[in-house]
């Protein structure tokens, strides 16, 4: 009986041998005359445990990790024989870390084989979009209200508000865009969606161009995602072939169809209206709003414009999921959140929960705290724009007004962890730093204020006039945060401010001093 | 070694442009294929562009410009991007970013004088819990440490 192997095409495991380890045990199976079959997955997101590696068994798949190419052909004998082997990790859905996640948006990411329609279906694929064509828009709309989405790019905007603004707008051509230009440090959710399970994309912006009265759509996916692309091109060739992509879907009178578009390394292009800027063609230079793009987006038209985790949310609701979405959570936060731990942590990768969970929990217990081995002093949650928490605020629940309350955000829900070797001043030279280049160049408070902002923590470092230029650079973070066009000037204040407030003494300031100052 | 890119020719460039000049917004989609063809942007490419989407010379060259990823010369033979951002950062990837520019005898966005190799940096691959990551001409690698970093330096020396 032929063997069914499943190793991750997943970038991440990729960058970690997973080619040379399927390479390896199609060798070893050669030198056997065992017959295997070998099924390139997306990751599951134990990325400590990369290259992970499957085998189909009648009592699951037995999964082993991490797997190097010496331990190929050890692995693949265990396999066979179902005997003991040291990287053996038992019933992959029974690990305990996969086991207490709430996998609604993954839950076949790492499972099938993104490129494969059919068993895309097989694993409750395409059921939200079958629903859909059997609804009103209106209908559509009121299930993706009631679920409490709230978009998972980071300003976390009610998405069922925004679709209704673009299906109640009237013109002539209307656009889905989803907004796959993921430049935060320490996220990676889209990524790993679109490579392990792209059609649950496609889907989603299926079901919202249906909604809306959009025939067409663009996913634009930023250049350091090479395998993304590749990913999506093939999914979406896949789909059209099976009739739901296209002209009249799955025999409906609906159509829509839709294109890859490939970013050129700006991060301010994920700002919705500066990558609007670029998919038109030009510089990616934010737009004053308003108009919003749900009236005014692409190339002037009513436009929704959504996250990569956004629409992937939308085919689980649209499947009779609604409700049973909106029980996760907390307060406004509805659903789960697909969390991505990064950085100099132990066990890093993707763990999707309903929204509440703590930050303590998600850093000691979930990650097991940092890889290094020494303590953790400071998480950065939300991206290059999100603030840097001490141990202190561990009790936060990830939540957006939460993590908002003790001025943070959650953003697109990645978290970076650093241990006590971290110098908080560069930190912060680092965020203003990375304002500067990549500024639009539009508003004066981003464009001169983060120039500003490295030369004075420079000084801040040297320490020049320590006490002066600190209150400069408060100064400074509150222009930047109300005078700025969007959030890259509006939000850079968070790491910057946060790394002055919870960790001063890195500024070469007594933390006793400051505290009775304020 | 030969490149693998096409050396600058107007017919070609005519070429790629035809093949895209009807898309919407084709902007950058044009850039990303003379890139692909050439390496980089050549200078002749840019009215040739503008002349086809009718922009101005200046609004092709602002756009040009704009990006981080398009090269107004060609680059080394082989080009290693490493992540420099905060999950590499924490993650000890500042260190290794200067073992690699001293071993190279240069610094981030330069390439060495032989045109081997160019060094980047990139701000995120994604691959941030498997810091720290790097790319070789388009390979990922992650985990990087010094013995990797050390090998994916010679093996782009090579």
């Amino acid at each position: 009986m032929t063997m069914r192997i499943f190793v991750s095409r997943d970038a991440g495991a990729v960058a970690v041998g997973a080619d040379e380890v399927a390479l390896a045990l199609e060798t070893a199976a050669g030198h056997r005359s065992l017959a295997i079959e070998i099924v390139r997955t997306g990751s599951r997101g134990l990325y400590w445990l990369e290259p992970m590696v499957e085998v189909a068994t009648p009592n699951g798949r037995i999964a082993f990790g991490p797997v190097t190419v010496a331990d190929a052909a050890s692995v693949l004998d265990a396999m066979a024989t179902d005997g003991p082997h040291a990287l053996r990790l038992g019933v992959a859905d029974e690990i305990p870390w996969l086991k207490r996640q709430t996998r609604l948006t993954f839950a076949r990411c790492g499972v099938i084989d993104p490129r494969s329609v059919a068993a895309y279906r097989a694993h409750n694929g395409y059921k939200g979009l079958a629903r859909a064509l059997t609804l009103a828009p209106d209908e559509i709309l009121a299930d993706v209200t009631a679920s409490g989405l709230r978009g998972r790019g980071g300003a976390g905007f009610p998405t069922g508000i925004k679709w209704k603004t673009v299906a109640q707008a009237s013109a002539d051509r209307k656009f889905i865009v989803c907004n796959a230009d993921e430049g935060d440090s320490g996220t990676f959710a889209d990524r790993m969606i679109m490579e392990g399970d792209p059609f649950v994309v496609i889907e989603g912006m299926t079901i919202a161009g249906i909604a809306v009265g959009a025939a067409y759509g663009y996913i634009y996916i930023r250049s350091e995602y090479p395998h993304a692309v590749e990913a999506m091109n093939a999914a979406i060739i896949a789909a059209r072939r099976d009739g739901s992509l296209g002209a009249r879907i799955g025999g409906s009178s609906h159509s829509f169809d839709l294109e890859v578009r490939v970013g050129a390394g700006a991060y301010v292009c994920g700002e919705e209206t500066s990558l609007l800027e670029s998919l038109e063609g030009r510089r990616g230079i934010v737009r004053a709003k308003p108009p919003l793009p749900a009236h005014k987006g692409l190339f002037g038209k009513p436009t929704v414009i959504n996250n990569v985790l956004s629409f992937a949310a939308i085919p689980f609701i649209l499947a009779g999921g609604a409700k049973a979405y909106a029980d996760f959570g907390m307060g406004r936060s509805r659903g789960t959140m697909p969390i991505q731990l990064a950085g100099n942590i132990r066990h890093g990768g993707l763990f999707e929960t309903a929204f509440g969970i703590t930050l303590g929990e998600l850093i000691d217990d979930i990650g097991g705290g940092t890889a290094s081995g020494r303590p953790v002093r400071a998480v950065q949650v939300g991206g290059p724009l999100g603030a840097y928490f001490p141990r202190a605020l561990f009790d936060t629940p990830f939540d957006y007004e939460a993590f908002a309350a003790r001025d943070g955000l959650i953003g697109h829900g990645g978290i970076v962890v650093f241990d006590d070797s971290v110098d908080m001043a560069k930190q912060a030279r680092f965020a203003m730093e990375f304002c500067a280049v990549e500024s639009c160049g539009k508003c004066t408070p981003c464009r001169i204020g983060s120039t500003r902002g490295v030369e004075t923590v420079d000084k801040i470092r040297r320490g020049e006039r320590v006490a002066e230029n600190i209150a400069l650079v408060e100064d400074l973070c509150n222009t930047m945060k109300f005078g700025s066009l969007c959030a890259l000037g509006g939000f850079t204040p968070y790491p910057v401010m946060s790394a002055l407030k919870h960790f001063r003494e890195d500024f070469g300031v007594a933390p006793t001093t400051l505290q009775a100052a304020e | 070694m030969t490149s693998a890119y096409e050396p600058w020719n107007e017919a070609r460039g005519a070429e790629i442009i035809a093949e895209h000049d009807t898309l919407e917004g084709a902007t950058l989609v044009i850039l990303h294929a003379m890139q692909a063809a050439f390496g980089y942007v050549p200078e002749p490419a840019v009215p040739m562009i503008a002349t086809a989407l009718s922009l101005s010379r200046a609004e092709v060259h602002g756009v040009l410009t704009f990006y981080h990823d398009f090269r107004h010369a060609p680059a080394g033979r082989h080009v290693l991007k490493l992540c420099r951002a905060e999950a590499c950062q924490a993650a000890g990837g500042d260190a290794l970013a200067a073992r690699a520019q001293a071993r190279l005898g240069i610094a981030l966005g330069d390439t060495t004088a032989d045109s081997r190799v160019t060094l980047e940096p990139i701000y995120c691959l994604g691959l941030c819990a498997s810091a720290p990551s790097a790319m070789l001409d388009g390979r990922v690698v992650g985990r990087l440490d010094e013995a990797r970093i050390d090998a994916l330096v010679a093996e782009a020396q090579r």
